[in-house]
């Protein structure tokens, strides 16, 4: 006999309003008694007004997996089993989408009907790190599931202590912005480390992501332990014709306010015909006027990367951004494309030896200081690294002519 | 039994098998962009052919119902392919202007609001909660739900000074980053500990470990090797709670919400900024949130008013000011306002500069 749909007064307002709402989604899952989902659907609606009416979560975790990896799975089971059985096993199966979330609908219908068959029928498109969640699995079913979405040709994403699933923005497959293929990229660099997501035995999470600009469109410059972004080092592209005409079309008044005066470093100038002049040495590629004249401006043509570490979010000494390590680097050939793997690994190897334990990149050089993570990954200094040079006298400098020895060099070398 | 299957260990699968061709035929190739309607995007090449994207809402935790009807209009109208963003949000591409209006009307009809480009307000980037994650303080998909259906006319429209990225999160951990506006769990009272589990569930140096202000020490209760927190530095941050569950941060009344603002990842104009708290206390009304909405709206509608084009919510509070802000969003400025972490001084006013 079919179990009755559980009282929800509390989600049922959940319902109402414009936006799409998840709760008649998980309605609709549970209103089937010809498949797994629907007994599952209504046990955790169940579940899921209980947490609403007492203000509470009742999953914990425990250890699930699948056979050969060591992670991707999200073990859930219930506390509140005895109330709701059918949903007390609630796993999450992680897995990576392609660069950019790129479908299609064939392989999404697959994933459909296999989720369908096998776990709940929900999915997030797509959890904050970037995969693909399969949400609600019972442990005896994670294995089979898993079997079939491998098959379709996906893999299982990060979770733990390793490396974690990545996200790019659409780069070069839809935007004029890109200033390297995230895309290339991304798949390049983490298809390098499908061991460290599979297995994960590193202190903490390691997270890389790709934004083709400054725009940051991936947000990876605060969430990422490791950020690539866009950047150029040639003259920007203008259009001067088209620059007129978003001089008309905005007005004069409005196109400097809303470009030339929200310039940051205040690069722009208007001249006398309604053309843009630009001090390409200011410029800081922050791509706000690019933005605004779509027509008339693109970066420019010596495109490449800027990496930037140790993002990261509260726990445990506080937010921290990522702060320049690479301040450019091409990324075409071949070559390029393996000095950047090569690099991710050395930055990959470096946290693993130096991290302690639960401690993200971005903490560890914060600990140890960026000359040391810079010495230990045999990065070169760069004046682009700071916003300012220090401001306290605390320091040891008696290798001073030795360093001002190796700043000749390395100038002496770029001059070459 | 049967011998396991051994995983393929693929890795990422390659973008190109899944887009669709014209964006594969222009690929790196692009020439400008406009955006012709809100939800409506064209990208044109340099060959002068240009896709047309149409960009709608969905709610992120998906029934395969709803998957399968996204299918269905990517069939109908895009030859099968489809794309999400990061921010959850489906974007349909087509060459063929005339498909434009019937995607839409498709799309407004089966209950995905089209918008969400340009200066609009973007979906809501939201964690798990409730509904999955182990160690929420509420839940996060009924939050966006609520808060979209305050803000479904902002997400069609693009009328905001530039674009506003909201994000929820249901612990103080933060998964949903930074945000224009963030709406965060924030505890308000220290964990509450059951000692006769702690021994066998937690690995207690670990624990210890992770407390940011060392306020947990090992402790003997009731014969029984525990932890206790040291009350007075506790800062209720829940880090212990993750690897320790019987030291329960999460409470119905005392785990509040709060109001950041000013977050903002790119390097656009200034450089990225990290979101402040601009309100706390807020009760963690499931199952809409009002009190939440109202701050939230408030905030975007003050926003919305007085910025100028192109400024992100931190950059128009860094040029009208601090005073200028609280005084205009009439919330109250409080001693929790004052950064009093380590590096706060930083946040000080060092200067003579005065907003009167």
């Amino acid at each position: 006999m079919s179990k009755k749909m559980p009282s929800t007064p509390m989600l049922d307002e959940l319902e109402s309003g414009p936006w799409p709402s998840f709760v008649s989604g998980l309605k609709r899952l549970a209103e089937v008694d010809a498949k797994p989902h629907g007994a599952i659907m209504k046990s955790l609606l169940g579940q899921l007004e209980h947490s609403y009416q007492t203000r509470k979560g009742y999953w914990k975790g425990g250890t699930v997996g699948v056979f050969g990896y060591g992670a991707g799975v999200i073990p859930r089971f219930s506390e509140v089993a005895g109330q709701f059985p059918e949903s007390s096993e609630f796993h999450t199966i992680r897995i990576m989408p392609a660069p950019g979330f790129f479908y299609d609908t064939k392989s999404l219908r697959e994933m459909c009907d296999i989720w369908e068959e096998h776990g709940s029928g929900l999915i997030a498109l797509h959890g904050q790190s970037g995969d693909i969640m399969f949400q609600g699995c019972r442990t005896d079913q994670v294995q089979p599931a898993w079997d079939k979405l491998n098959e379709m040709g996906f893999d299982m994403g990060g979770a733990g202590a390793g490396v974690r699933t990545a996200a790019s923005c659409i780069g070069p497959a839809r935007c004029e912005q890109a200033c390297f293929d995230t895309l290339a990229a991304h798949r390049t660099v983490i298809n390098d480390f499908t061991d460290d997501i599979h297995r994960p035995s590193l202190p903490y999470k390691m997270k890389f992501k790709f934004s083709g600009c400054a725009n940051d469109c991936a947000n990876a410059t605060q969430r990422a332990d490791v950020a690539i972004l866009g950047t150029w080092k040639d003259d920007m592209q203008v259009n001067q014709t088209e620059v007129q005409a978003k001089v008309k079309q905005l007005g004069r008044k409005e196109f400097i306010n809303q470009v030339i005066r929200m310039c940051p470093t205040q690069a722009l100038g208007l001249n006398d015909d309604d053309t843009l002049d630009v001090d390409n040495k200011s410029c800081v590629r922050c791509m706000h006027c690019i933005n605004v004249c779509t027509k008339a401006l693109k970066p420019g043509k010596e495109r490449g990367i800027c990496i930037l570490v140790g993002g990261k979010r509260t726990l445990k000494i506080g937010d921290l951004l990522g702060t320049v390590v690479v301040p450019f680097m091409k990324l075409e050939s071949e070559d390029d494309f393996a000095a950047l793997t090569d690099l991710c690994h050395r930055m990959l190897d470096f946290f693993a030896d130096n991290a302690l334990e639960h401690e993200r990149t971005g903490e560890m050089i914060e600990r140890i200081g960026l000359t040391n993570y810079l010495e230990g990954l045999e990065l070169p200094l760069d004046v682009n690294m700071i916003s300012q040079p220090r401001t306290n006298s605390y320091v040891r400098t008696d290798g001073w002519a030795e360093e001002v020895r190796k700043w000749n060099e390395t100038k002496s070398g770029a001059a070459e | 039994m049967s011998e396991l299957r051994r995983p393929i260990e693929s890795g990422v699968p390659d973008s190109k098998q899944f887009m669709h061709p014209a964006l594969v035929r222009n690929y790196g190739k692009w020439a400008w962009h406009d955006r012709p309607q809100p939800g409506v995007l064209r990208h044109v090449s340099e060959s002068g052919e240009a896709v047309f994207t149409v960009k709608a809402g969905t709610q992120r935790q998906m029934d395969i119902f709803t998957v399968r009807r996204l299918c269905d209009i990517a069939d109908a109208f895009c030859d099968g392919h489809i794309r999400f963003t990061i921010r959850s949000s489906v974007e349909f591409m087509t060459t063929d202007e005339s498909k434009i209006k019937p995607l839409i009307e498709r799309l407004e009809k089966e209950g995905f609001p089209v918008g969400g480009t340009g200066n609009s307000v973007g979906f809501i980037s939201h964690t798990q909660g409730w509904l999955h994650c182990d160690i929420p303080g509420t839940d996060a998909s009924g939050v966006v739900k609520a808060m979209m259906d305050e803000l479904y006319s902002e997400f069609k429209n693009e009328e905001m000074p530039n674009r506003v990225k909201i994000t929820t999160s249901c612990c103080q951990i933060n998964c949903g980053g930074q945000g224009d506006i963030a709406i965060n769990v924030q505890h308000t009272k220290p964990p509450v500990i059951n000692h006769a589990l702690v021994s066998g569930v937690c690995e207690r140096p670990t624990v210890i470990a992770r407390c940011p202000v060392a306020a947990i020490r090992p402790a003997l209760v009731d014969g029984k090797p525990s932890l206790e927190v040291d009350e007075k530095k506790c800062v209720c941050c829940g880090a212990c709670f993750p690897p320790c569950p019987p030291m329960q941060i999460n409470d119905p009344i005392h785990s509040k919400i709060a109001i950041w603002v000013g977050g903002k990842h790119s390097s656009t104009r200034s450089k990225p900024m990290f979101h402040k708290l601009v309100a706390a206390g807020l009760p963690n009304n499931a199952p809409r949130w009002p009190e939440v909405a109202e701050v939230v709206k408030k905030i975007l509608s003050t926003y919305k008013a007085d910025a100028r084009p192109w400024e992100r919510m931190g950059e128009w509070i860094e040029r009208i000011g601090w005073p200028r802000f609280f005084e205009m969003t009439e919330l109250p400025f409080t001693k929790y306002h004052v950064d009093t972490w380590r590096g706060g001084r930083a946040n000080l006013n060092a200067s003579s500069h005065l907003h009167f």
